[in-house]
């Protein structure tokens, strides 16, 4: 068996024993069992496997856990706190900014990035971060709207 | 009920399913007390008159021996919550909700206290499959009609248990209540110790559209919290305990056969199972690395055979149609020929459709699981049901002995009629004696699914000097019947679909052959406008009697603007609708086009859909707006290139789906047709979507693009349909 690696996952330290070039996806699906970030090409194209590191959207597919140790992770499965969603999760619940939902982990996670950068982006910005994101349903004007809503209620909270 | 003024006889779509296999439903009565607990069942059962309605299968059975059995259930429980059970599939298109809208609304219940069970063989009642538009126009009504039954049956209890009639009792927010006395009981109450189960009556009133309290109503999605948090759970989620990963060694092209195989290093391997079966290899492992990594130590030889390639398609669609076509896939009116002597214009005119992918986000995925001789199967498919039957003969046991459950699913959009995966994870999961699951790589998922089928569709047409149709002609080769009829008035038609040898594995796709004949007819209704120099929708409008088709174009026009000036160079404007499925669309679209770079860019469209009384609008207008979405990547810029038996694109940077820079400000125009049943909304609002844009970019530029898709490399090199035609 590989040595362990250390990983940061929703502030909690894990180890993970597969290789270190597998894939950062696979170690948290089907090591760690965190199965709400989604695979959906596994070539950087898509969007599906977005997760947090350092606090920046990145495609977790395309990152070997090596290159992830010892740095903050997050997950979708680490935004709520305390029973309480994320305001970006909230807003997609309150848009209905999804259809299968199959890209909703993703496009949460690749919105809270924007937010953390640009806490008050235009439509044209957030089209631009989430460019990356494939949404085969076709729910991207309500995607837009949720990431307009999340900012205003991140402000809200934040008075 | 159409008002198309030629109907054929319900031809099957020679591309909807992909095999045929009904069996009737046993009704496990005992066990489905066991499994739920005592209180107050109703079993659903489907009319003739919905039955026929059913597009019938390719083979096996004529519409007549269409089984009336079973379609759905409903228990209401000692805890008064409801229960209802359907084999329908949730992929994104809100079933699960509007269903149990459907059910609350009828039994005067809050939303929260109905639960829909869904596709699961061993709970659910047999199901044809979640296909063609037809969980609202059938399941809806049946479940519907089981609410009521189940509501009489508990102000029947209650007038039983007061000693009164039950005229005059009445029901609300989940109790019956005796307006003379004020008492009331819970449905609750009512259920209690009981284990009654009922038939539904042949017809039980239901309540009229326009009487509706939680139906008609945007409720947010069931469940909908599961999904922003990432805990619900699609196949490719699932871990079953002790599972292994296993993978698939795929053919170096299609139909290549296995000449040559040593897996001796692979078989060395620790912790891995390596399985042939015929031409089936494969591996499993306690994780997908090993997994493959075993198929890559396998030496293999190929048999490969000869094939066409996209360059070459649509010659060769043409070249291998069959000669002699039956009479349901032809119809004649009148005399094209009369038609064509009448006209004061005559135009000819071809069209094509590429192969395009579904690429759902999620892709094929199943986990299988056997334990003494009977198989429990977890994927994402369309068609429980066919899938279980699949399984059962494949592996030689009794369908009863095989499981499918299919949990709410990351899309499909017809394209997951089938069960591969499921196939393949339990062929793994039998030689491995523990669960595996099989995941596709979206490779394998551009590669090994099937295809929307390529067509070409030749239309002769002639209009007298007024702009009247006065003949039309209409040859589809392969894409297949899907509203092939005009909804126009003709008075001589001849219409007729050519089969033809298929070279890529197709299937049914969002609308099926439907966007291949809108594209065509409306593109064609379009240079006819102009040959005649009337407006696009004025001349629409002169051909037409349908009075739901005119609402429709109506509606769109008067939303876009349509009579508005063009104020930008490069701007143009286009239009399109037609009728499927019980759903009328019109569409218009407004492009612009940089003259110098040759880029189309699509800046607005406006959808206006009516499929009768609406039951959940926000969910309704989310479909509208996704289909035309999706309808844009198959108008613009996705096409299926494929060489020597291999696709060459398969992937998504190789394979252009649309993105948020794509899409246009979107309007849904729903027009509410409360004294209408309704039918369903997954698929129609997609079909006007590209003639509709084509047809604006005509405008714009004078340039007419008769192959699908119209621009995949902007509109200088616009190589139309891309194959060429020669
Ligand atoms: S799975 Fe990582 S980008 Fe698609
Ligand atoms: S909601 Fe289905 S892919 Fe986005």
């Amino acid at each position: 068996m590989a040595k362990p690696i250390e990983l940061e996952i929703n502030g909690k330290r894990q180890a993970v024993h597969c290789d270190p070039e597998t894939p950062l996806l696979t170690a948290l699906r089907d090591e760690l069992g965190l199965t709400g970030t989604k695979y959906g090409c596994g070539e950087g194209q898509c969007g599906a496997c977005t997760i947090l590191l350092s606090g920046a959207p990145r495609r977790s597919c395309q990152i070997p856990v090596s290159a992830a140790a010892a740095k903050p992770i997050t997950t979708i499965e680490g935004l709520e706190k305390d029973g309480r969603l994320h305001p970006v999760q909230q807003a997609f619940l309150d848009s209905g900014a999804f259809q299968c939902a199959y890209c909703t982990s993703g496009m949460i996670l690749s919105s809270v990035g924007l937010l953390r950068t640009n806490p008050h982006p235009t439509s044209a910005e957030i089209i631009q971060s989430l460019q990356g994101n494939i949404c085969r349903c076709g729910t991207h004007p309500r995607i837009i709207d949720a990431v307009h809503q999340a900012a205003k209620s991140i402000e809200e909270r934040g008075r | 009920m159409s008002g198309s003024s030629i109907k054929f006889q319900p031809e099957p779509e020679r591309y909807e399913f992909t095999a045929a296999p009904m069996h009737r439903f046993e009704l496990p009565r005992r066990d489905f007390f066991k499994f739920l607990g005592a209180g107050i069942a109703v079993f659903a059962v489907a009319r003739d008159t919905l039955a026929a309605q059913e597009t019938a299968p390719t083979q096996g059975f004529h519409q007549e021996e269409l089984p009336k059995d079973i379609t759905a259930w409903l228990h209401i429980g000692e805890d008064g919550n409801v229960t209802a059970f359907t084999g329908k599939v949730e992929i994104g298109q809100n079933i699960r909700t509007s269903l149990a809208q459907t059910v609350a609304d009828e039994l005067h219940l809050p939303f929260e206290s109905v639960t829909m069970v869904t596709a699961d063989t061993a709970l659910t009642p047999f199901d044809f499959g979640t296909v063609g538009s037809r969980s609202m126009p059938t399941m809806s009504p049946q479940l519907r009609r089981a609410a009521a039954a189940a509501r009489d049956l508990l102000v029947g209890a209650a007038a039983k248990e007061w000693n009164v009639a039950a005229e005059g009792l009445t029901t609300a927010d989940g109790k019956v209540t005796d307006p003379a006395t004020g008492r009331s009981l819970r449905y609750a109450d009512l259920a209690r110790g009981k284990t009654l189960a009922q038939n539904l009556p042949a017809e039980d009133p239901v309540t009229p559209p326009d009487q509706w309290t939680i139906a008609g109503k945007s409720i947010p999605k069931k469940d909908a919290r599961a999904f922003v948090t990432g805990k619900h759970q699609y196949t490719p989620d699932l871990r079953r305990p002790g599972q292994l990963y296993g993978k698939v060694l795929r053919p170096p092209s299609f139909g290549a056969t296995l000449t040559s195989y040593d897996a001796k290093a692979a078989l060395a391997m620790s912790g891995v199972i390596v399985v042939r079966d015929g031409d089936f290899i494969g591996a499993a492992a306690g994780n997908e690395r090993d997994a493959s990594r075993a198929l890559e130590t396998i030496q293999t030889e190929w048999k490969e055979v000869s094939h066409t390639s996209s360059k070459e398609l649509f010659s060769y669609l043409k070249k291998n149609a069959t000669v002699k076509s039956d009479d349901r896939s032809r119809k004649t009116t009148g005399s094209v020929e009369d038609g064509f002597a009448a006209a004061a214009h005559r135009l000819d005119a071809t069209y094509t459709v590429a192969f395009i992918a579904h690429a759902p986000l999620e892709p094929r995925a199943a986990v299988a699981e056997w334990s003494d001789g009977k198989l429990t199967v977890w994927t994402g498919s369309q068609r429980p049901f066919a899938v279980r039957d699949e399984l059962a003969s494949v592996f030689h046991v009794s369908e009863s002995d095989v499981r499918v459950i299919v949990p709410d699913t990351g899309s499909a959009y017809g394209g997951k009629h089938t069960g591969d995966a499921a196939l393949e994870a339990a062929r793994l999961a039998r030689a491995a004696g523990r669960p595996v699951q099989v995941v596709w790589t979206r490779e394998e998922e551009f590669t090994w699914a099937y295809f929307r089928p390529a067509g070409v569709m030749e239309i002769k047409s002639g209009i007298a000097a007024d702009g009247a149709l006065t003949a039309w002609e209409f040859h589809n080769y392969n894409s297949g019947m899907s509203a092939i009829d005009t909804p126009y008035v003709v008075p001589n038609q001849h219409i007729q679909f050519h089969s033809t040898q298929c070279p890529l594995r197709s299937g049914s796709y969002r609308g099926l052959a439907a966007t291949a004949n809108f594209f065509a007819r409306e593109s064609h209704m379009d240079e006819l406008a102009h040959a005649a120099q009337i407006d696009p929708l004025e001349f629409r409008l002169k051909n037409l009697s349908d009075s739901r088709l005119r609402a429709v174009f109506d509606a769109a026009a008067k939303s876009f603007g349509w009579s508005h000036k063009k104020t930008q160079e490069g701007q143009g404007f286009g239009i399109a609708g037609g009728l499927e499925k019980g759903g009328y669309v019109a569409t218009c679209a407004e492009v612009s086009v940089d003259h110098t770079s040759g880029a189309v860019r699509v800046v607005r469209m406006t959808t206006a859909f009516e499929c009768g009384a609406i039951v959940n609008p926000d969910g309704l207008r989310n479909q509208v707006i996704g289909a035309n979405i999706q309808g844009l990547g198959g108008a613009l810029f996705e096409f299926i290139e494929f060489e020597n038996g291999r696709i060459t694109n398969p992937r998504f940077s190789r394979y252009r789906v649309p993105r948020f820079r794509d899409v246009p400000e979107i309007e849904a125009v729903l027009l509410d047709r409360k004294d209408l049943p309704s039918a369903g909304a997954g698929e129609t609002p997609i079909m006007a979507v590209a003639p509709a844009i084509g047809n604006a970019i005509f405008q714009a530029t004078g340039t007419r693009l008769r192959g699908l898709p119209m621009v995949p490399n902007g509109l200088n090199t616009a190589q139309s349909g891309v194959p060429s035609t020669s």
